[in-house]
């Protein structure tokens, strides 16, 4: 078991034939990914790394019976796609691209709550189970099948608890990056109800970061409802107040959202908590009493 | 990005949103040739920068003749202005708003911003206008009324009457108040808003709903389909160096240590700061080179970690995702060399080829310490720039 993806997950790409689109199509592949197809308006019929291209995600859809798709298309157009996925009935949709602007996520998250898709992201790395399907930008090599779940808003971050379970040989059982936009696609919560209900989970480590209370809410429904251990790191704890820390939603505005905030949510829940980006893996192997 | 209070205002018009009668300046000469367009017998000399908190700092001036307005615009112009929401430095003021004067009845706070817990853009109103409104939203909550708004249906007229009422408006106030209001949220969604302030939103003596001033923060990411608003930019109010690093889509902010970093993914960016500041180092910028981080890219952001005197000692830390780690190390060694960087560099590489790229750094004779891990890197660097110090 693991979360959302698996070997058998069928996945298209959202602007199969551009740059990004051909790039990591093909380190997916490499990884092991069912890939099995993609779209791109106007080459519908012709062949891209040897997959089928299609016009639309519906045509996609019908021909392939995908489970997920990958969206690597420009910020301008993120809305567009998203929404086109979801008319498409894409069970997992999984948008990468940054940049995307906050009003029109607005739009697009009403549209998908309504509907039975997922998004994760935008502005993520993706979603990767070792060994089984990578769907985003991480290095699949740095990863190992295994126990920890692992949840992050950022992205290289995430790299580094996975190199730190990896290490530690604890592995893990699917990492999810969310991304660091206002309004992300699937929530800290989201992904820990996940975790909860996976037998291959043992552990989840969540990465946060400063801006919103995101964080505090998860703290809330960890300490409610997840039995499990669970390790956390806040970023941005010497980020000063009202300055975007690169991403767009890392910002302590009003006094609100300090990594101090989060990292005392997260004690109170009961969550094991790690001060240094560096003790993750430690933290992680104290937790499961490796 | 910000916009100054006239070209809020200027929006304001546009959405037929009441505003004081006003026009912007550039010289003395030219601020007195507005009093004279602009109506009455007194006058407000506003200076313009990205900040609050002017009143108090000296930048509002309220005069009775043009050469007033004048001499105002004199002593404003070409000085910075130091407030408490400013740096030690403060903004510089390059313009300056003549306005009419109003007579206040009331002041009260208008505000939105997308909350990221409901969704929605949410309105904020409270009768204790004129002060900071994080003041009254920590002491005095129940002061503070909200309504969220549908991104699907827009604003209703029952929500502006909700507030309306709740701040104690009445009579023809209340229609005005849903004009007002129903103009600003259709603004905030048509300019991709990220922030919206009218503080204060002033009732005049004679019963007129006025925005006094006006704060407008617009979504940079939504930039790229507003080129009029794009065009409003002002970047001798932002931070010169934040500006250079946009250009080469970097992101960087200024912070007030030593130690200069350079990552790669604003989240690790921010955990680096923090390491630093666990073993004891005071970081001096975050940095985030992004996902690609070319030769041509590492090399900019050296250049820019440098430009700040401060930086006694260089930490870079990337965490090869798809990029390969001794391309890095190639670009960090060009970059040494080419900038010409005197002050020690700690580098950790991690991830795809990172072995590969710290043995070129050690092969490359210069004053680069790779570093093995997080909490190696971070001692090292501290430890760098204190046998400087």
């Amino acid at each position: 078991m693991s979360v959302l993806v698996d070997k058998n997950t069928k996945v298209i790409c959202q602007g199969f034939t551009g740059k990004q689109g051909t790039f990591h199509s093909e380190q997916a592949i490499a990884y092991g990914t069912r890939m099995v197809g993609g779209v791109t308006p106007g080459k519908g019929g012709s062949e891209h790394l040897g997959l089928p291209v299609f016009d639309t995600v519906r045509d996609a859809v019908r021909q392939t019976q995908a489970d997920a798709s990958v969206i690597y298309v420009p910020a301008a157009f993120c809305k567009d796609s998203i929404l086109e996925a979801v008319d498409a009935g894409v069970p997992l949709i999984v948008c990468i691209t940054e940049g995307v602007p906050t009003l029109d996520m607005l739009e697009v998250k009403m549209v998908v709550d309504r509907s039975g898709s997922r998004l994760i992201g935008p502005n993520c790395p993706g979603i990767i189970t070792p060994g089984a399907c990578k769907i985003g930008i991480m290095p699949g090599d740095i990863h190992l099948p295994g126990k920890v779940g692992i949840v992050s808003r950022s992205g290289t971050l995430t790299y580094e608890a996975v190199a730190q379970t990896t290490a530690i040989g604890a592995g893990q059982s699917t990492c999810i990056g969310i991304g660091g936009d206002p309004i992300p696609g699937t929530s800290f919560i989201d992904a820990l109800r996940l975790f909860k209900d996976d037998p291959q989970t043992e552990c989840i480590v969540m990465v946060g970061e400063i801006g919103g209370s995101a964080e505090e809410e998860a703290a809330e429904y960890i300490a409610s409802e997840i039995k499990k251990p669970v390790v956390g790191f806040i970023a941005g704890a010497t980020a000063p107040a009202g300055k975007r820390m690169g991403h767009a939603g890392a910002i302590i505005a009003g006094g609100k959202g300090t990594a101090e905030d989060k990292f005392r949510a997260m004690e109170k829940a009961g969550v094991h908590i790690a001060r240094s980006p560096a003790d993750l893996g430690v933290m992680v192997k104290k937790a499961l009493r490796m | 990005m910000n916009l100054h209070e006239y070209q809020a205002k200027q929006l304001f018009a546009d959405y037929g949103i009441a505003a004081p009668r006003g026009e912007v300046a550039d010289s003395p000469k030219a601020a007195k040739a507005a009093a004279g367009r602009v109506p009455g017998s007194r006058w407000v000399v506003k200076a313009q920068v990205h900040a609050g908190g002017r009143g108090k700092a000296g930048g509002v001036k309220l005069v009775d003749s043009p050469d007033a307005v004048a001499a105002a615009a004199e002593a404003m112009l070409g000085t910075r202005l130091v407030t408490y929401q400013t740096t030690a430095e403060g903004q510089p003021v390059n313009s300056v708003l003549v306005e009419e004067v109003s007579q206040i009845a009331r002041e009260l706070y208008l505000g939105a911003v997308v909350d990221r817990a409901s969704q929605r853009v949410v309105f904020m109103a409270s009768t204790e206008g004129g002060v900071e409104i994080e003041k009254v939203a920590a002491e005095t909550p129940e002061k503070i009324l909200t309504t969220a708004v549908d991104p699907i249906v827009g604003l209703q007229p029952y929500q502006c009457r909700q507030i309306a009422f709740g701040l104690g408006l009445s009579g023809d106030q209340i229609k005005q108040f849903t004009t007002l209001m129903t103009g600003l949220s259709r603004m905030f969604v048509e300019c991709d808003l990220a922030l919206l302030e009218v503080n204060p939103l002033v009732v005049t003596g004679d019963g007129r709903l006025v925005c006094l001033d006006g704060k407008i923060n617009i979504d940079d990411n939504a930039l790229y389909r507003l080129p009029r608003l794009a065009a409003m930019r002002d970047a001798s109010q932002e931070d010169e160096k934040e500006n250079r690093a946009r250009e080469h889509d970097i992101s960087y902010v200024a912070l007030d240590g030593n130690i200069g970093c350079m990552v790669n993914g604003a989240g690790l960016a921010m955990a680096t700061m923090d390491i630093i500041k666990l073993h004891g180092g005071n970081p001096a910028n975050f940095l985030d080179v992004g996902g690609t981080a070319t030769a041509a890219r590492v090399t900019e952001a050296f250049k820019i970690i440098l430009a700040d005197q401060n930086v006694k000692g260089v930490l870079v830390n990337i965490f090869g995702g798809i990029v390969r780690c001794d391309l890095i190390a190639d670009g960090i060694i060009a970059a040494v060399k080419d900038v010409g960087v005197k002050v020690p560099v700690v580098v950790r590489l991690a991830g795809n080829n990172a072995e590969l790229g710290s043995r070129k750094l050690t092969d490359s004779g210069l004053n680069i310490i790779p570093a093995d891990g997080l909490t190696d890197a971070a001692q090292k660097v501290v430890k760098a720039v204190e046998s400087v110090a």
